[in-house]
C-alpha cells in the first residue's frame, strides 16, 4: 500500500494507523498517549498531521494520526507549517503545569516529554501564571509518585486497568483536576505495576530502587541480559554505574516479553549488590591471609586429582557453566542440582516438548491464542509475563469478532473496549487455589489436584485420545467437560498451559494429552509448561543424574569431594538430607556468588559472578537459547563459573577442556560436545565480530566522569577493561548505529532519548527487532510424529485418615532464591512457617487456627503455625514453597501428622 | 631613518608612564566577577547545599573530569553523596556552571590552585562546598520546584496553587 507524506511515496502494510506508519518509516512525530501495545485513543492531541482529500488539495485539513487508519494512496504531511504550530501549541497546553523540576526528576535523561517538548521546538515556557499542584502517594517499594509531573495522556490507568487487569489504579476527580493513583496510599498491589515507570511518559511514576542509588541514563552502563527470575526469560537492559548493578530496564524482544516486565524481573536485581556477595576465594581451614586466585586454582585442581569427585550443577547457572563442570567432573560423574519434583517436572517437560507432535508457543504466539486452558497452575505467581499473556489471549476471540461486525481495527482502543465490554474468549482453569485470572475464566474448577487432573484426562479422552476412558465423573464434571472441548475444538490455535506450580505431574500429562489430541484434530494447538528456574530446561538438556543418587553415592562413600554450581544444596532437599551429605563429602568446593547454608559448609569457596558479571547462554521453557552479556568488570577476584572450571581444569590436566579460554572457546566446545546444542554457537555474534572495525560500547556517547571517577584511588586513570569474550566493549567508544538485535544494550536513538526509542529498532511497530529477535529455539515438534498417548488417569482423591498431601504454593515475591535479596520484594513475601489446611480437617483434629502443629517428614519432626484455607479439599495441606527459612523443600509430599498427642501444640 | 627615532623616542616616553605589570604575588590582579577559576559548590540562601545531583555538569564536561552520586535526604532534599571534580583534568570551559540548573556549581575568580602532586588536583565535595550563594545571591531552587521538601510542601513554592482537592467537583 502506498502512501504518500510531504509528497514523498512510501510503502507500508494494511491495518496500521498513520502514527505508526510514520514511526515504522523513521519519521519523527510526536506523541504521548498513544503507545504500541496499548493502541490508540487520541487523547493528547499530539500527533497532528495534515491530511489531503487529493494530489490537488492544497489546504488539506488537520487529524490525528494515531487515530486514522492507513489507506492507499492517502496524502499527509507532517511538515506542513498549520501542523507544527498546532503540535507546539498543544504541547504548549501540556506544560503550563509542570513543575520545574527536571533536575530532581528521576525520568530525566530517559523521559518522553523531554524528547516531546524539544522535537516540537517548544523551548520556552509562555505561561506565566501559577501551576496547579497535587499530593503524592506513597506506593510502596517499588514506585514512586510525583503528581505535579502528570500531563494527563491516561496511559497508566489504560495500562494498569486495561491492559495489566490492576484494579487499584484508577484516575479521580474532575476537569482539569484529575488525578491518576490509588484510593489511598498503599503498595500497588499488581505484580506488573513496575512497567507504569516505562510507560509513563515523564516522570510520575519512577522506579523507586533506581532512585536509591540513582543514575541518569546516559551514565549507565548498560548490557543486553536475561532476566534470572523465572523460566521465560525476558530480556532485559541492566544498568551498572560505579560497580554496582542500578537499574534493570526492559529490552524489547517481539517473541518473548514485547513491552513489559514482571515486578520481580525488574526490582529483583539486588542481590548483586547484596552484602553477602562473596568477593574473594577462600580455602578453609582458614591460611593466613586472602589466597590468590592462582593459588586456589592449583589447590583445587591438586584436590580434585586427589579425591573421587562428583559435580552438582544447577538451574540458575549458564549453559556454560554447567557443561564446564559436566567435562571437568566427567559426564558419569555429574548431577543436575534440582529437587527430585523439579526434575521429575523438568525432564517430563523436555519429554514431551521433544517427542511430541505439539508447538510449544512464545509469549508473543500466546497472546494471540483464541481459547485457553490452564492446569493446576497459578500463572502470576509461577510464570507471571505468561499471566499476562493470557489476559491479552482472552480479548483475541471477541476482538476478531468485533472487528468483523463493526470494522474496527485492533489499534482503536477506545471503540473496541466500548464495543466488546465484558465479552470474553474462553479460558478455563483448573486449580485448587484462587488464581488471579479467575476473575477472566469462563468456567473455574477447583478440588484436590488429582480429582483435577481426572477431568483433564476426561477431556483428553473426549477429544479422542487413546487413554484410559476416566468414567466416575459427577455430573457437574461432565459438563464442564464437554463445555472444555466445545471450546477448544471451536478454536483455531487453543493454548494449554501447565507446569511444575502445584506439584503434581498428572496436570502436564493431561496437557500433554489433549494438546496432541486436538492436534490430531487438524487444530494447531500451542503447548506450554512453566518450569521452575531460569536455565531448568536447558540443564535438563544437558542432562545429568538425579540429585538423589548423588546422596545415595556419597553415603556409600562412593565419592568424597563435591563440587557445587551456583547453587544452595538446601534449597535443593530437606535440611537433614543434605546435612548428610556433606557430612560423608571430605572436600566442599562450592562456586557460588552469595554467602549462603552451602557456603557455610564449603571448604573452599570460589567467587562466581552474577548475570551481570558474567556471559552466558540459558535457555527458557520454550526452548529458546538466549545470551546475557557481562556489564561490568567486578570487584574482587569475581569471574564467571566456566572460566574457573577452566582454569581448573588447565591445572588439573582435563584434556576434554584442554586449551579453551573464552566465550567463545567453550560454546564451540559445548556444540561439539552436545549436537543438540548447535544453534548456540549462532544465537549472537562472535568476540571477533566488528562494525567498520569497531566494537559495541556498553556506554552511551554521554557518558560522564571517566577522569573522575577513580581520581580518588589514582589521578591517573587506568586502562578500560578488554572484553575478550564478546563484541561488546566496556568504554563509550565504538560503532554508534545500530547493533546486531542480540547485542543492543539499550535503546536509544537521537531525539529519542527515552525507552520509546525501541521503534526505531523495529522492522515494524511491535513485530521483530531489526534482523530478528534475539535467541534461538532449540526444540521444534515432531509433527508427525505419533504422539505416545499418557494412559493413565491418576485415581480419584481419597484422604487418608491422620494424613495430609502438601502441596506447594508459590509466590511471584518469596519463591525465588535471588529476588528475595530486594528488600520491597522480601517484604511482600509470605511468612515460611505457615501451614496452610482444610479447616474442617483442622476442626477434626482439634487444631485451633495459628496454633503450631507438629508433624513428621522422613522420621524429622516440623513445626509449624496452622492456617485455615477452605479452598484446599480435605486431607490436603499446603506450604509456601522457596521461602529462604523454609525446611520441607520435598514437595508434594504425603506426612503423617504426628498422632493426637504431638498435635497439642505448644504455643 | 625618523621612523626609527620616533619608536625610540616612545620607549623612552614608557618609562615615565604607570606600570602594568603586577607584582604577582605580592601583589594582586583584580580579576572579573565572571572570571572562570576554581570550581565552588555554592549553598542557597538558607544555607542549604543547591546542588541537587541532577548530573548535567557531568553530563556537560568535555574532559569528563566531574563525578558524584545522587543522593535523597530524609527531608525530601537531594544532594550528591560524593562530588569530584578532577582539576588536573579540568579545562576551566565553564559548561557545568552553564548547564547547572540551581546555580550550584561556580566559577569563580581564583586561579590559585597550583598544587606539585597531581593527586592533589583531585578535590572532592569537602573541598568544593563553600560557605557562600556565590555569584547568583537569593536563588533557592526548592522555592521553585515542584517538589516537597521538610518546611516546604506542595502549593507552596513560588507561583503555585494550593494542592488540588480530588475530592472536590467544583470548577
Amino acid at each position: 500500500m502506498n502512501i504518500y507524506i510531504d509528497n514523498k511515496k512510501y510503502e507500508i502494510k494494511e491495518g496500521k494507523n498513520l502514527l505508526e506508519a510514520c514511526l515504522q518509516l523513521g519519521l519523527n512525530l510526536p506523541y504521548f498517549c498513544w503507545h504500541p501495545a496499548l493502541g490508540s485513543v487520541g487523547a493528547c492531541r499530539q500527533c497532528a498531521i495534515k491530511l489531503y482529500k487529493d494530489e490537488d488539495d492544497t489546504k488539506g485539513r488537520l487529524v490525528m494520526g494515531c487515530m486514522e487508519p492507513v489507506r492507499d494512496n492517502v496524502r499527509i504531511s507532517l511538515e506542513d507549517p498549520d501542523a507544527k504550530g498546532f503540535r507546539e501549541q498543544v504541547i504548549g497546553w501540556l506544560m503550563t503545569n509542570h513543575p520545574h523540576d527536571c533536575a530532581v526528576c528521576d525520568e530525566g535523561g530517559a523521559c518522553h516529554l523531554q524528547d516531546m517538548t524539544v522535537m516540537t521546538g517548544h523551548t520556552y515556557r509562555d505561561y506565566r501564571f501559577s501551576k496547579r499542584t497535587y499530593n503524592n502517594q506513597d506506593l510502596g517499594p517499588f514506585l514512586n509518585h510525583e503528581m505535579n509531573r502528570c500531563i494527563q495522556c491516561y496511559r497508566c490507568v489504560r495500562y494498569y486497568k486495561d491492559y495489566a487487569g490492576g484494579k487499584d489504579l484508577d484516575v479521580f476527580a474532575a476537569h482539569n483536576h484529575v488525578y491518576f493513583g490509588r484510593c489511598g496510599n498503599g503498595k500497588l498491589e499488581s505484580e506488573f505495576s513496575g512497567n507504569l515507570a516505562e510507560v509513563c511518559p515523564t516522570g510520575v511514576f519512577t522506579d523507586k530502587t533506581l532512585q536509591s542509588h540513582y543514575t541518569r541514563k546516559w551514565d549507565l552502563t548498560y548490557a543486553p541480559s536475561i532476566c534470572q527470575g523465572c523460566s521465560l526469560g525476558c530480556n532485559t537492559s541492566a544498568g551498572e554505574r560505579y560497580g554496582t548493578l542500578r537499574q534493570i530496564a526492559n529490552r524489547y524482544n517481539g517473541d518473548v516479553n514485547g513491552y513489559f516486565l514482571c515486578d520481580r524481573g525488574r526490582y529483583g536485581y539486588e542481590f548483586v549488590n547484596s552484602h553477602q556477595r562473596i568477593y574473594e576465594p577462600a580455602v578453609r581451614p582458614h591460611s593466613n591471609g586472602a589466597v590468590k586466585k592462582e593459588q586456589v586454582v592449583e589447590v583445587v585442581a591438586e584436590k580434585l586429582k586427589k579425591g573421587r569427585v562428583i559435580g552438582i550443577g544447577s538451574p540458575r547457572a549458564s549453559l556454560e557453566s554447567n557443561f564446564a563442570l559436566k567435562q571437568l567432573v566427567g559426564a558419569e560423574h555429574f548431577y543436575i542440582g534440582m529437587s527430585d519434583a523439579d526434575h521429575d517436572h523438568t525432564a517430563l517437560a523436555l519429554k514431551i516438548l521433544k517427542e511430541g507432535p505439539a508447538r510449544t508457543p512464545s509469549l508473543h504466539e500466546m497472546e494471540h491464542a483464541d481459547a485457553v486452558l490452564i492446569l493446576g497452575e497459578d500463572l502470576t505467581n509461577t510464570a507471571p509475563l505468561m499471566a499476562l499473556a493470557v489476559r491479552q489471549a482472552v480479548r483475541q476471540q471477541p476482538m476478531h469478532e468485533t472487528e468483523q461486525t463493526l470494522h474496527l481495527a485492533p489499534w482503536q482502543d477506545a471503540p473496541m473496549r466500548e464495543a466488546i465490554q465484558d465479552k470474553k474468549g474462553p479460558l478455563f482453569i483448573l486449580h485448587t487455589f484462587p488464581t488471579k485470572l479467575d476473575e477472566l475464566a469462563t468456567a473455574i474448577h477447583r478440588g484436590a489436584p488429582d480429582n483435577l487432573a481426572r477431568i483433564a484426562f476426561a477431556l483428553a479422552a473426549k477429544l479422542g485420545a487413546d487413554v484410559a476412558p476416566v468414567d466416575d465423573l459427577h455430573d457437574e464434571e461432565k459438563t464442564l467437560v464437554a463445555q472444555m472441548a466445545d471450546a477448544l475444538l471451536a478454536a483455531k490455535n487453543p493454548l494449554i498451559i501447565s507446569g511444575y506450580g502445584s506439584g503434581w505431574d498428572h496436570f502436564m500429562k493431561a496437557a500433554a494429552n489433549i494438546s496432541w489430541a486436538l492436534q490430531q484434530q487438524g487444530r494447531a494447538p500451542m503447548l506450554s509448561f512453566t518450569l521452575p528456574e531460569c536455565n531448568s530446561l536447558g540443564l535438563e538438556m544437558l542432562g545429568g543424574h538425579r540429585l538423589d543418587s548423588a546422596i545415595d553415592l556419597m553415603e556409600k562413600g562412593g565419592a568424597d569431594t563435591v563440587v557445587v554450581l551456583e547453587n544452595d544444596l538446601y534449597r535443593r532437599a530437606d535440611e537433614h538430607v543434605i546435612d548428610a551429605l556433606f557430612a560423608n563429602a571430605k572436600e566442599v568446593i562450592l562456586i557460588d556468588h552469595l554467602y549462603n547454608q552451602t557456603a557455610e559448609k564449603a571448604t573452599v569457596l570460589l567467587p562466581a559472578g552474577t548475570f551481570a558479571e558474567a556471559d552466558g547462554t540459558i535457555v527458557n521453557n520454550e526452548g529458546r537459547a538466549q545470551r546475557f552479556f557481562q556489564v561490568f568488570v567486578p570487584k574482587g577476584s569475581v569471574q564467571e563459573s566456566w572460566r574457573w572450571l577452566l582454569q581448573i581444569a588447565e591445572k588439573a590436566q582435563v584434556p576434554r577442556l584442554s586449551s579453551l579460554q573464552n566465550l567463545d572457546d567453550i560454546v564451540w566446545a559445548m556444540c561439539v560436545a552436545v549436537p543438540f546444542f548447535e544453534k548456540v554457537q549462532q544465537i549472537a555474534p562472535h568476540a571477533d565480530f566488528r562494525i567498520n572495525g569497531q566494537k559495541i560500547p556498553r556506554e552511551s556517547h554521554r557518558y560522564s566522569g571517566r577522569t573522575a571517577t577513580l581520581a580518588n584511588e589514582n589521578v591517573s586513570e587506568p586502562k578500560p577493561a578488554d572484553d575478550i569474550d564478546t563484541p561488546l566493549s566496556f568504554t563509550m567508544e565504538g560503532f554508534r548505529g545500530e547493533p546486531p538485535a542480540p547485542l543492543i544494550p539499550y535503546f536509544w536513538s537521537p531525539g529519542w532519548n527515552s525507552v520509546q526509542a525501541v521503534n526505531k529498532y523495529q522492522t515494524e511497530i511491535g513485530g521483530h527487532l531489526h534482523g530478528g529477535d534475539p535467541g534461538l529455539r532449540l526444540l521444534e515438534p515432531h509433527l508427525n510424529g505419533r504422539p505416545h498417548y499418557f494412559r493413565e488417569a491418576p485415581d480419584r482423591y481419597i484422604p487418608m485418615p491422620g494424613h495430609v498431601h502438601i502441596m506447594p504454593v508459590y509466590s511471584i515475591f518469596g519463591s525465588e532464591e535471588l529476588s528475595m535479596h530486594t528488600k520491597g520484594i522480601a517484604q511482600s513475601a509470605q511468612d515460611f512457617f505457615c501451614i496452610y489446611m482444610n479447616p474442617e480437617d483442622m476442626h477434626q483434629w482439634s487444631i485451633s487456627p495459628g496454633i503450631w502443629v507438629s508433624f513428621d517428614v522422613d522420621h524429622h519432626s516440623y513445626q509449624m503455625v496452622a492456617v485455615p484455607n477452605h479452598w484446599l479439599p480435605r486431607g490436603i495441606a499446603a506450604l509456601n514453597a522457596g521461602l529462604p527459612k523454609s525446611k520441607i523443600i520435598d514437595l508434594p509430599q504425603c506426612v503423617k501428622l504426628s498422632g493426637a498427642e504431638a498435635l497439642h501444640a505448644t504455643r | 631613518m625618523f621612523s626609527l627615532i620616533r619608536s625610540m623616542w616612545l620607549v623612552f616616553l614608557h618609562m615615565f608612564h604607570k606600570r602594568e605589570t603586577y607584582q604577582y604575588p605580592e601583589e594582586k590582579a583584580p580579576l572579573p566577577a565572571r572570571w572562570r577559576g576554581r570550581i565552588a559548590l555554592t549553598r542557597d540562601p538558607d544555607g542549604g547545599e543547591r546542588c541537587v545531583g541532577c548530573y548535567l555538569c557531568a553530563a556537560a564536561c568535555p574532559v569528563d573530569c566531574i563525578s558524584l552520586q545522587a543522593t535523597e535526604a530524609p527531608d525530601g532534599r537531594r544532594y550528591p553523596g560524593f562530588f569530584r571534580i578532577n582539576f588536573s583534568r579540568c579545562i576551566f570551559c565553564g559548561f557545568c556552571e552553564e548547564a547547572c540548573p540551581t546555580y550550584a556549581i561556580q566559577l569563580l575568580p581564583d586561579f590559585e590552585i597550583a598544587e606539585y602532586d597531581r593527586q592533589n588536583l583531585v578535590y572532592e565535595k569537602e573541598d568544593l562546598l563553600i560557605n557562600s550563594q556565590g555569584k547568583y545571591p537569593g536563588y533557592n531552587y526548592y522555592r521553585v520546584a515542584g517538589m516537597a521538601i521538610d518546611g516546604k510542601n506542595k502549593g507552596e513554592a513560588s507561583k503555585e496553587e494550593p494542592p488540588v482537592d480530588v475530592k472536590s467537583l467544583l470548577p
